[in-house]
Parts: C-alpha cells; structure tokens; sequence
C-alpha cells in the first residue's frame, strides 16, 4: 500500500469550499465546506436524497458543481479538462455498482488505466495488478472474467483497479449496498485493512459498525446540507443535532 | 394434475391433437381449392408447369451483366445474371452504407451540438420518405440534372460523373495497375462504368440504409450502461479511450443482431430496381414471368433465393453472438 | 458564452468542425433560401413564367395539385375523395390520444372506414360510381396503409399466439408463414398478389387491381406484426399467467383478457413503427401500376413543360410523407415514455 508522503500534517487533501450543486431546478447542495485532511478516514452518512453521493462524485468531477471551490491536493477542480485530469490521476473511486468491464478479463481489468493513462510498460502493470490482487485476496481469479465471479468478489476487484493507479484519496459511494449479506463482510476487511496502511478515505455507507471502528471524522448530511461533523465516539453516543439522533435512532434502533 | 386416462375432451393430448388436425386439415383443404383453381385456369391459358421453362432461350437482352450474357442464352442464365447484379448492388450498398452509417451514428452523439443536430435532421429526413421517392429523386437529377459526358463533372483523378453515369478507374489483376478513363467521341472508354441505374439504386440504398444503422449505433453505443463510461472517466481514461477500450466492443454485442436485419432489409430493398430500370433479380424474374406465363414456378424460385440467403444471414448471425457472449456463470 | 465554449469549441477537432460546419452554411443556404423563397414561381398556369424567374417552381404544384392529390379521380367527385382522407387523418390524429382508446374508438374506425369506402366507390345515395381503377393519391394511400394495417392485425395475433403454441403442427404452421414472408422483399409480395390472384380463383371471379394490392399489404404486414405481438407476449411475466390459472380463468378467458391487453400494450410501439414504414411501402404500388401518392407525383411530371421541375415535385411529395412519419414516429416515441411509466419501469 502505497504510504502517505511524508508532509506536513494539517495539509489538506481535500478541501471543498461552499460548494453549491443544481440539477436543472433542484439544489442538490447547498454550500458544503469540508476539510479532509493526509491520511484521514471521513464516513459521510445520512438519509436518501440527502446529496452524499453527489458530494462524492464531485470531487472526481463526475458531477460539475456551480459554486464553490474544490481544491484535491493542491489543484483546483474547473471546467478545464486539465484540472480533471489530473485529479482523477491521484483519486480513485469505488462504485455501488462495481462497473467492471465484462468484455474483459480482470487482470486486463486492472491494467488497462496503468497501461493507456498513466503509460506504464505492459510487464510492470500486470506486476502491479497481482500485487493488488493478492492484496484483496483474490490473485487466484486474474484470468477470469467478472460475471464469472461472486458480488463480493466483483467489488474487490474494482477497489485493486482503482489502487491499481496509486492514488492519495480513494472514494467509496455505497460500496457495499448492493451485496447479499454475506459478502459484505470480506470487502469492509478489506477496507478497513486499506485504512489501517493510511490511505486518505471519504466513504459513503450505511454499515455503522464499520464506520465506528475505522472512521476519524463522521459526517451528517440531510437535504444537501453537512448537518454535523463530529468525531465517532461524540457522534454515536451525544450527537448535537436532533435530526442525527433522530436518523441514528431510525438505523441502530432496529 | 392428473392426467385423464379415459381420453375424451379434458385430456389436453386429445384436445392438441384434435387442434392439430383440424389446422392442418383447414390449410390443406385451401390449399386444395387454389391448387385446383390455378392448375384450370393455367390449362385453359396454355401454359405448361414445371421448371423446363429454364432451359428454353431467353430472348431478351439485358443492359449490365457481370458474365456474359446474350438474348440467346436460356432463361436459367437470365436468372443467374439478374441474381449476380442483386449481390452486387446488396453488397456495395452494405459497405458503404455501413461506413456512412457509423459516422453518422457516432456523431449524432458527438459533443459538438452542430454536427449532432445536423446528423439528426439527416437521420430523421432520410427515413421519413419512402425509399422509392428518394430513388426517383435521385436517378431524375443524374439522368435529367447532370451535363453529359462532354461536359461531365471531374470529381476526382479518374473519377467523371455525367447523366450516362458514373465513371472510375479500372483495375487490372494482371498487370496490377489503373487503367484511366479518358473522353474519346461522344463518351469514355477504359475505367469501370456506373450506368445511371446502378448509380441511381446504390446512392439511395446506401443514403437510406445508413439512416437506420446510424440508429442501431447510437442505440446500441446508448445502450451501454452508464455505469461503464463512469468507471472509464474514474480512472482518467480520455473520451476516445473510453470509447475504444470499453464503450464500443460492449455496444458491438447489441449492435450486431440489429445490424443484420437492416443489411437483409438493404437486399429486399434492392428489388426496388425494377421501379428504375436496373436489372436485379426480381426485375428479370418479372419478366421471365411475363414471357412465359410460369409465375408460380418464377416466384417460386425468387422466393427461395431470398429466403436462403435470409437464412444464411440469420445462421451466420447466431454464430457470432455465441462467438462474442459475454461470460458468465 | 460558455454553452458556445463547451458545445462547439470544446477542443480543437471541434473547433475546426465548427468552422467547416458554418462555412459550408454560409456558402450553400442563402443561395438555398433565396431559390426556393426568394425568386421562387408560385402560382402560374404556363410554365414559362417559371422558367423567366429562374428560382423554384412551385407552381407545378399548385397547378396540378389536384391531379397529385386524387390522381384519376374524376374532376368533379373529388369532393368525395378529400372528405374520405380527412375523415381518416382527422381519426388516425385523434387516435394518438391514448385516453381516448377504448372500444368505442374500435367501432368508430370500423364505420369511419365502412363510410370513406362508400364514398369513394359511390353507387347508392346518388354519388356516380367510381371504379376503383381510378382511386388514386392521398386516399389511395391512406386506404392501403390504414386497412392494410387493420386487416392485419387478427392474422397477426393468430400467428403470434400460432408460434408459441406447444403444438408441433400449429407452430410449424405459423412459423413457416412469417419467415417466408419476412425473407421476401414486398415487391415480389405485390407482383405475387397482381399476377398469381386471378390463377387463384374460379374462373369468372375477378377480383379489382386495389383489392389485390390491398390483400398483399396484409398479407406481408401480418408477418411483421406478428413479430411485434410475440415480443409483447414474451414481455408479460410469468407470474401473470400463473395467477390466472390460479383463478381457475379457462384459456380463451386467460388470453383475452389479462395476457393479450398486456402484450398488446407492450407492443404498441413497433406496432406504430410498422404503420410507419407501410405507409411508406404504399409507394411500392407504382409497379402494379396502381396511382398512389408518389406515383401520381411521377406521372405529373411526365407532362413536357413541366419535366424539368421535378426536384420541386419530389420535395412536395417527400414533404406530405415526412408530415406524417415523423408525426406518428414522434407519437410513437411519446406512446412508449407514456406505457413506460405506466407499468412503473
């Protein structure tokens, strides 16, 4: 696992200034700030349609925000293709819906953003890929193909190709709501190993057990809005807002 | 559910059987009562069934042939010269409509809302008028519109367009090398011709066809889930390397079954031919037909030249969907 | 500004696209503009004056428009012909309307069509008898498309419900029919339907030009609505079939009325794209030598004075057809975000 370069604490990976986001007349955010700092894990939570997902997918540039600025190590996120490009070179994203390419094998999976993108030799990417792959437990699966492969493993797969270009921050929208129960625990190992290596993390989830055991800063948002931030242990025992005791209430107290 | 063993009318094998009988039974007596009528009515106009017609000579002269041919060949060779000519507008036209029609395709998705909105209103005004208008349109401006040969249009080094049609170098297998066409008299000589009616038929099969392969394209590069072209963007794949790596070989798999159906739709729309004067291989079917009188024996075997490449297509097809099958357990 | 940016200069293949694009323009559409509008010829009766002003004549148009329209029609009965093709748009438009589908719609098609036959063919009530020999344009057309349709669409349910049917014989049956007829181009279908009906029948039974044209269109579009129908049928769930055999409901009643209303539903928008593209083939008539939209359009232009005029003609015409493709393609595309909704996707 790639280690956190050796900088001075308190230098942001991420910074998202008062960021709006419209879709067409909706308001999906309404001025977000939030700070993640090298090494950090934050878990944004929240009830649906309260724009986490979307928070997430615009700090990669997936969605264009209006207002606001969003800074990714030092680069501004624009318009321009450039600042894009760049950014997408050191963040890595993880899917709900895994989005492996099923034409293709899943080494040929892993290697083909280190072979076009980053103009890796074919030899060192498939060196890097097998390490990757080991490192979620699955080297044994390189020459399969994903629909041959369990949810669990599947999701797997897309966390090595995303490590697979080296990235500072790795982005996780929902990573494993659309697993059978069953498999949900092999991929949270997996992250939480990745979080153990210090990995910068912001993960979007339902599964609070996780988030309480690996999460430095816990986020609520509600209706676009970051309701409260707070570390986990004031977060899960004396939140401050209603609206947090009252959507904790509605996920732990089943 | 048990299964009634006395038989009678709850026993569905009784029931399908009796279904069964009686279907058949109804076709066959139609087929009776048409049989009986023609086989009256061709006796009382005295023609003879069977297929000897074939052999007997033609006696009516054909304007382009790919082999050779002479109104005194049979009409068996008519036939097969009219079905040579069918293959070679269907398979010029499947080519160059197939290019048109991916260019077409990919830019009506393009970025740029110029080009996009132009393929568009290319695609919906091309398959918004009936093909046969569009041929008319076209062989009337070549025939009627354009200078003639002394005055031809120079498209190209080799290339002259003019109301006798369209002109081209010629290849020569054994010497490997062009021959140049070039004016001598009142028309060319050397180079491959493009009568107006080839000309005509091709220009429209392809304008037309490339029409609906652009939107077999778009639909199927569409049909791709979102989810793929986000993943290609995550990982700072470019547009185009997103397109090449992920987007088109999943599209190719719904693209081809589609694809396929609109190349068969390009050789049944060939037939139009007949309307312009090219003679394909309805055209001289008809008037094979109208000489000798055999129409059942005449459609019959049109009919099955077009059912058996119909069916080639379709076997060929269902081979290279298992060829290309996404893998899964 | 920045919608310029990103729509047409966004990199610099675009730009360059752009450029081409708007140069191209400037060249070809004033000119374009200024013969079809501008210096265009609208109404004349001599077709010298179309040749002084030397921009589109339009006025081969307007003068033989009633010819293109109504075709052999006699001159004076034409009346009779236009009120029949507008009470066929005016009933195709109001049946883009789904709330107004029921079986009240069914009837009013079948007396509207009893009632634009009447007053085309004429005989009772005082109207002159016009054979149909001498139908032609814009009701011929409608006629082919709208009966050729309807008439098809029984043989089509039958062929459809015949291909999924469990008996060896039925399905046979059912499948040979639609992939002949779905190999063969409609020409041959057409000649076929000319040349081979009089061999068919007894001797002394004929039967009229039109008649057998019409037979043919059916004929070829059951094949293809049949198609469609198969595909709504495979559409429904399983679990629909299971339920009504649960309520006991025999398979007539099943069929009838919980699968084929489903099906049917699902299969309304290539049902409407199979309209669509007979319309179109109507115009395939001219080789039977039936006097269609396109084919009085093309004789009209065999008249000398007038021959030179034929991209004007031929732009009339392709505009009539694009009026009413693209309107029902649209209705389609509308029909189907409608259905869509409907069953929740």
């Amino acid at each position: 696992m790639p280690a956190p370069p050796a900088s001075t604490h308190g230098d942001a990976a991420i910074s998202i200034e008062s960021v709006d986001k419209r879709f067409g007349a909706f308001q999906a955010l309404h001025g977000v700030t939030l700070r993640v700092d090298r090494g950090e894990k934050v878990v944004v939570c929240g009830p649906s349609g309260s724009g986490k997902s979307t928070l997430i997918r615009c700090i990669n540039g997936l969605e264009s925000h209006q207002s606001g600025r969003i800074i990714v190590n030092g680069t501004e996120l624009t318009s321009d293709l450039k600042s894009v490009e760049q950014i997408r070179r050191q963040v890595g994203m993880v899917f709900q819906s895994f989005n492996l390419f099923p034409h293709l094998t899943v080494l040929e999976n892993l290697t083909l953003a280190p072979i076009r993108v980053q103009k890796v030799a074919k030899a060192e990417a498939q060196e890097r890929a097998m390490h990757y792959l080991a490192r979620v437990k699955i080297p044994e699966q390189a020459h399969k193909y994903p629909g041959q492969l369990s949810g669990g493993q599947q999701q797997r797969v897309a966390i090595a190709r995303a490590l697979c270009l080296r990235p500072e921050v790795m982005l996780f929208d929902e990573p494993t709501s659309a697993l059978d129960p069953e498999m949900i625990q092999e991929v949270l190992d997996v992250m939480a190993e990745l979080a153990r290596d210090g990995m910068t993390m912001v993960c979007v989830t339902h599964e609070m057990g996780f988030a309480r055991s690996i999460a430095d800063t816990m986020v609520f948002m509600d209706q676009g809005r970051i309701i409260e931030t707070a570390s986990p242990e004031q977060f899960f025992t004396w939140p401050k807002e209603e609206r947090t005791r009252a959507f904790l209430s509605r996920i732990i107290g089943k | 559910m048990a299964i009634s063993k006395t038989g009678g009318w709850s026993d569905p094998r009784v029931r399908g059987a009796v279904y069964q009988v009686l279907a058949v039974g109804a076709v066959i007596a139609v087929g009776w009562f048409l049989v009986a009528n023609t086989i009256h009515n061709l006796s009382t106009r005295g023609i003879v069934s069977g297929f000897g017609f074939l052999e007997r000579p033609a006696s009516f002269a054909i304007g382009e042939t790919l082999a050779a041919y002479s109104p005194a060949d049979t009409f068996g060779r008519a036939l097969f010269i009219g079905l040579l000519n069918t293959l070679l507008v269907s398979a010029l036209g499947i080519v160059l409509s197939t290019v048109l029609g991916t260019a077409i395709g990919v830019g009506r998705l393009s970025v740029n809302w110029l080009v996009a909105k132009l393929a568009t209103v290319y695609v919906e005004s091309v398959r918004n008028v009936p093909l046969l208008l569009q041929l008319f349109l076209w062989y009337t401006l070549i025939t009627q519109g354009l200078p003639g040969p002394r005055e031809a249009l120079h498209l190209l080094p080799g290339v002259w367009l003019s109301n006798r049609g369209l002109i081209v170098p010629a290849f020569d297998w054994t010497s490997l090398s062009f021959t140049v066409p070039h004016l001598a008299g009142f028309n060319f000589q050397g180079g491959v011709a493009l009568s107006p009616e080839l000309a005509a038929l091709l220009f429209g099969l392809t304008i037309y066809t490339a029409a609906f392969i652009a939107e077999v394209v778009r639909g199927g590069i569409l049909a791709v889930p979102r989810g793929q072209s986000e993943a290609a963007s995550a990982l700072g794949l470019s547009r185009g390397q997103a397109l090449r790596f992920v987007i088109l070989p999943q599209a190719l798999r719904i693209i081809v079954p589609p694809l396929a159906s609109q190349y068969l739709n390009l050789l049944k729309n060939s037939s139009l031919a007949v309307a312009i004067g090219y003679p394909d291989l309805v055209s001289v079917a008809n008037t094979t037909i109208n000489i000798t009188g055999q129409a059942i024996e005449g459609f019959a075997i049109v009919m099955a030249v077009f059912v058996a490449i119909s069916l080639a297509l379709s076997a060929l097809m269902n081979w290279y969907n298992r060829k290309v099958a996404l893998v899964a357990r | 500004m920045s919608w310029l940016r990103k729509n047409l200069f966004s990199s610099v293949p675009n730009a360059l696209l752009t450029l081409l694009v708007a140069w191209a323009s400037w060249r070809i559409l004033p000119p374009l503009v200024e013969w079809a509008f501008g210096r265009a010829t609208w109404f004349a009766g001599d077709p010298a004056e179309c040749r002084a002003a030397a921009g589109a004549c339009w006025a081969f148009i307007t003068t033989k428009h009633r010819f293109i329209l109504f075709g052999l029609y006699p001159y004076e009965q034409q009346w009779r012909a236009l009120i029949a093709s507008a009470l066929i748009v005016g009933l195709l438009a109001a049946s883009c309307d789904r709330r107004l589908w029921d079986r009240r719609l069914a009837v009013i098609w079948i007396v509207t069509l009893f009632v634009a036959g009447v007053l085309m063919l004429g005989g009772i009530f005082g109207l002159p008898y016009v054979p149909s020999e001498q139908w032609g344009g814009l009701p011929l057309t409608l006629i082919l498309s709208v009966v050729g349709i309807g008439g098809a669409f029984p043989l089509a349910i039958v062929l459809a419900l015949g291909r999924r049917s469990r008996l060896p014989a039925i399905r046979a049956l059912s499948v040979a029919y639609i992939e002949l007829i779905r190999g063969v181009p409609l020409v041959s279908v057409l000649f076929m339907a000319s040349v081979m009906f009089p061999l068919f029948l007894p001797e002394g039974i004929s039967i009229d030009k039109v008649l057998r044209a019409q037979v043919g269109f059916i004929l070829f579009a059951a094949a293809y609505l049949a198609e469609a129908v198969r595909g709504g049928l495979q559409s429904v769930p399983r679990g629909q079939f299971e339920a009504a055999d649960a309520l006991g409901l025999s398979t007539a009643q099943k069929m009838r009325l919980i699968i084929l209303p489903q099906a049917l539903r699902a299969a309304i928008p290539p049902i409407v794209n199979q309209f669509i593209a007979t319309f179109k083939d109507t115009s395939l008539v001219v080789i039977i030598g039936l006097y269609d939209l396109l084919t009085t359009t093309k004789t009209a232009l065999t008249d000398p004075p007038w021959r030179p005029y034929y991209v004007e003609g031929y732009v009339a015409a392709g505009l009539i057809y694009f009026a009413f493709c693209f309107f029902l393609s649209r209705t389609s595309q509308r029909l189907e975000r409608q259905l869509d909704t409907a069953t929740g996707k």
